[in-house]
């Protein structure tokens, strides 16, 4: 008889990392599937890495609850795993007379949804919060509680305490399809079928398909793609806060915000597309955000571009998060978390696990609940190249290996021998930002090439994707 | 944290900080310290595994690894001290500097610094090439660590995007891997492979493996997901859009100083080189601060790099045996289509007649150029040249020096008619 779990919980973003970090507190056995080879891949690994208040969320919407509910859970956890974060705070600029008459009424909304500090300022303060900014600013509104955040350590701290709280992950699994008969759960992968008494679907960009498999057509994902450029250190000091302009109703716009790796991004784009796999950068989003980036910060442009990349929101037809509880199905489908999934993952994760509740499945708390620590990898706390206790007791600490973002020999070993390990390039370098630094890892990917190769056992041909591309036509 | 004492630090042990060590003991400067954050000492010449070193400084005719050893060798023997895997982390105070390495965090005070750490090639990224990010993409650097460092696997077929001396380094790392390479391409009107690149160019990319020069072409986007599937192009002249497909894309050239030492000491930097400006004396704007090599601006051949780093060993050791640091200095400015003049800077206490030229660099082909030297409505030279030559360094006499007036604007190298 094969194994039936509680859950099982359908893709590991911030959302479904999440919800197994807040199921693995209780007596469940819960599973948590992916079809990439790492967590937080999709949505989660391409966005503006902040954390929201909330503030402009639209009142009495299940999103504007579950972004304050989330901020008030992740106050506590962030600090308690170790995810990097700044807290700068975020400073809308109206640069003309309608923008600036739209300020009272985002201020409202912010006190509205409980986010009272934030406040109207003038233009003289908005020049003296960020003294580099293009002239003509008309006045601004100031969110000190918006802070940075590292969007890859965050699902990997939640999935790594799920692990260790006993939740099973399966990675490489794409669900080919999904079927229920005589009260369980079957969701087929390539190589296995898992069966489960609960369905979570947090498949993000897919959530809609998966919706389908089991026969719902509330919603349509369409993805809407996010282009960003990501400027050199030497940038970091134009900027002091996370600079937003007043919001569409399509898009927040293009913000510039420094990172909690101690650089500046300028973006992202908003584009509907067809594809959900077409994160491919391109020719007319990158001009755009020159220009919107010369526009707000002239000096910006003066730096080197460190990198670009685009991510894909999971956008639909509706307004809101579309979070479903299907009760007869015991399936809860999490799906529309548009571009908000990182702030507000723990609260929709605590969310969940109401609807669970309600829809029958038994929540015992475990004794024992274990807390982890995630490695630093922000500029905000000290790095392991500047602790000397930690180079006497591992020279590898004090053995560079990235020069541009001062990774260790010993931050990469680490990565790649951790409960969650990296088994991929990109895996190493959301771990421990190696390769993402000003030389785009040209100085190091080679040597790192072979470290990850020699340590897992894997060919240096399949890192380096050798045999993916298409036969040339030579 | 230890701080250790020294007479002379430099930062980077290539061609640059090995020349000047060496020159530095021979002179008879007791203690000099040289850090690299790399493994080992030798800098980019240790990639470059094709011959073309040496003749200058040592006149044979070594490969780029032969040549490191031999700066190596030599700096040891002379008593040297070579501190690798020790990463410069900032300033301690105007003449210390703070460092990472395995042994721990340390200090490091000297009497004078000198600043030797070089370029690098300016990756896809900052070139702003969009498309997916496949596996595949290099720079000449990273494909020689690839291929002669730790002996990874390269692709079949490969694009190299530049049409400069790198450029052919890059083509002799790739064909050696036996890798084919479909195309050079250039967004220039010409190649860029002159003397003494020519008869290599010819003999490698007409006779031994045919290969097309796309000029006038730029790469617009980047095919593929996982690895390299092939390169968008666009004819500059046409505005026509084909795909050469290749699963291996090597940026060359297209140079950025490593100056992230330099720009942490707030050292005055020149905006068209990206590197610190120095006066003819390798000064920076930082009092005992010394600038030399690729440091100061786009790559200038090895043996160019280590015969500045024996220069600024002379004007080093003139500093410590007491020669003044001059009080007033002034920038040496260019505009566009020059992108930088040397030396970009210039001390009241230069003397002009050791400087017999002052060179330039400029971003495109330009015939019949005059170039100028304005000094606010003052012309202080003015010079006529038939060709003007991108990714190649020209030189303007230097005897104008002279007529810089300290009390007047900044010096401007412009290009008339």
């Amino acid at each position: 008889m094969q194994k039936i779990y509680d859950v099982a919980i359908i893709g590991a973003g911030a959302v479904g990392t999440a919800i197994a970090r807040e199921l693995s507190r209780y007596r469940l056995n819960t599973v948590l599937l992916e079809a990439k080879p790492d967590v937080g891949m999709g949505t989660t690994k391409a966005n503006t890495a902040i954390w929201h208040t909330g503030f402009d969320a639209k009142p009495g919407t299940l999103e504007a609850q579950l972004l304050r509910r989330s901020y008030a859970l992740m106050q506590d956890y962030v600090p308690e795993a170790g995810v990097p974060t700044e807290p700068l705070g975020g400073l809308l600029v109206a640069w003309n007379e309608d923008q600036r008459q739209a300020l009272p009424a985002l201020r409202d909304r912010a006190h509205a949804n409980g986010v009272t500090d934030v406040r109207i300022i003038s233009p003289e303060e908005v020049y003296r919060l960020e003294p580099n900014l293009n002239q003509g600013a008309r006045g601004g509104l100031f969110v000190p509680g918006e802070s940075l955040i590292c969007p890859f350590t965050l699902p990997l701290a939640f999935a790594t305490q799920a692990l260790l709280n006993g939740v099973s992950l399966k990675l490489n699994f794409p669900v080919h399809s999904v079927k229920q008969q005589d009260g369980v759960t079957l969701v087929e992968g390539p190589e296995e079928t898992v069966r489960a008494r609960y369905l979570v679907n947090a498949a993000g960009l897919y959530s809609d398909e998966i919706d389908h498999m089991l026969g719902h057509h509330d919603f349509t994902v369409t993805p809407r793609r996010g282009e960003l450029i990501v400027y050199d250190k030497f940038a970091r000091s134009l900027v002091n806060h996370i600079i937003l302009p007043v919001p569409t109703a399509k898009t927040k716009g293009v913000l510039i915000s420094p990172t909690v790796y101690g650089n500046v991004l300028l973006g992202p784009t908003a584009e509907d597309l067809e594809d959900k796999t077409n994160t491919a950068t391109s020719e007319a989003g990158l001009t755009m955000l020159l220009e919107k980036g010369r526009a707000i910060l002239p000096r910006l442009l003066d730096e080197e571009v460190t990198a670009t990349y685009a991510g894909l929101r999971a956008a639909t037809e509706h307004k809101d998060y579309q979070i479903r509880l299907h009760a007869e199905q015991r399936y809860v489908c999490v799906g529309g978390i548009r571009s908000t999934g990182v702030s507000a993952a723990m609260g929709i994760a605590e969310y969940v696990g109401e609807l669970l509740a309600e829809a029958g499945l038994t929540l015992t708390p475990k004794p024992e609940f274990k807390t982890i620590r995630m490695p630093n990898i922000g500029e905000a706390g000290p790095r392991p190249y500047q602790q000397p206790e930690l180079i006497a007791q591992n020279p590898d600490y004090g053995r560079m290996v990235c020069h541009c973002e001062k990774v260790s020999l010993g931050e990469i070993l680490d990565a790649i021998h951790s409960p969650l390990p990296a088994r991929t390039l990109d895996g190493l370098r959301r771990r421990t930002r190696a390769m993402q630094g000003r030389c785009q890892s040209f100085n190091c990917q080679a040597h790192i090439t072979a470290i990850l190769a020699k340590e897992t056992g894997q060919s240096p041909r399949f890192l380096l994707s050798l045999d993916a591309g298409k036969e040339l036509p030579l | 944290m230890s701080i250790a004492q020294t007479d002379v630090l430099i930062v980077g042990a290539g061609p640059a900080g090995l020349a000047s060590a060496i020159q530095l003991k021979r002179q008879g400067v007791t203690r000099v310290t040289v850090v690299d954050r790399e493994p080992e000492a030798g800098g980019m010449p240790r990639l470059c595994h094709h011959t073309g070193f040496g003749v200058w400084d040592f006149h044979r005719l070594y490969t780029g690894p032969q040549y490191a050893r031999r700066y190596v060798a030599l700096a040891r023997e002379l008593g040297v001290e070579l501190l690798t895997e020790t990463t410069i982390t900032g300033w301690r105070s105007e003449r210390a500097l703070t460092f990472t390495s395995p042994g721990g965090l340390g200090a490091i005070e000297a009497r004078a610094i000198l600043l030797a750490t070089g370029v690098r090639e300016r990756p896809r990224a900052a070139r702003l090439i969009p498309g997916y990010r496949p596996r595949g993409v290099f720079t000449t650097g990273s494909l020689q660590r690839f291929v002669d460092e730790e002996h990874l696997p390269v692709g079949k077929r490969a694009v190299i995007v530049g049409a400069e001396g790198v450029s052919l380094s890059a083509f002799m790392t790739l064909t050696g891997a036996g890798v084919a390479v479909a195309a050079m391409i250039t967004e220039f009107p010409r190649d860029q492979l002159y003397l003494p690149y020519a008869p290599a160019k010819w003999w490698l990319m007409d006779v031994r493996h045919p290969t097309p020069i796309r000029t006038a072409t730029r790469i617009t986007r980047i095919l593929g997901r996982k690895r390299v599937e092939g390169v968008e192009v666009e004819s500059l002249s046409t505005g026509q859009r084909q795909v050469i497909p290749c699963d291996t894309v090597v940026f060359t050239g297209d140079w950025i100083p490593e100056h992230e030492v330099a720009r942490k000491g707030e050292l005055a930097m020149d905006a068209g080189a990206k590197g610190p400006r120095v006066d003819g004396q390798f000064r920076t704007s930082a009092p005992g601060v010394f600038a030399a090599g690729n440091l100061l601006r786009g790559a200038e051949t090895a043996a160019t790099s280590a015969m500045e780093g024996r220069f600024a060993a002379g004007h080093i050791a003139d500093f410590l045996a007491g020669r003044a640091w001059p009080r007033r200095r002034l920038p040496i400015l260019a505009q566009s289509p020059i992108i930088w003049a040397f030396p970009n800077a210039i001390s009241v206490s230069d003397d002009p007649t050791r400087l017999k030229r002052v060179s330039f660099r400029v971003e495109k082909f330009i015939d019949d150029a005059v170039v100028q030297v304005r000094q606010g409505r003052k012309v202080l030279h003015e010079q006529r040249f038939s060709h003007l030559l991108p990714n190649e360094t020209m030189r303007m006499k230097g005897d104008w020096l002279s007529r810089v007036d300290f009390g007047g604007d900044p010096p401007q190298v412009i290009l008339t008619g």
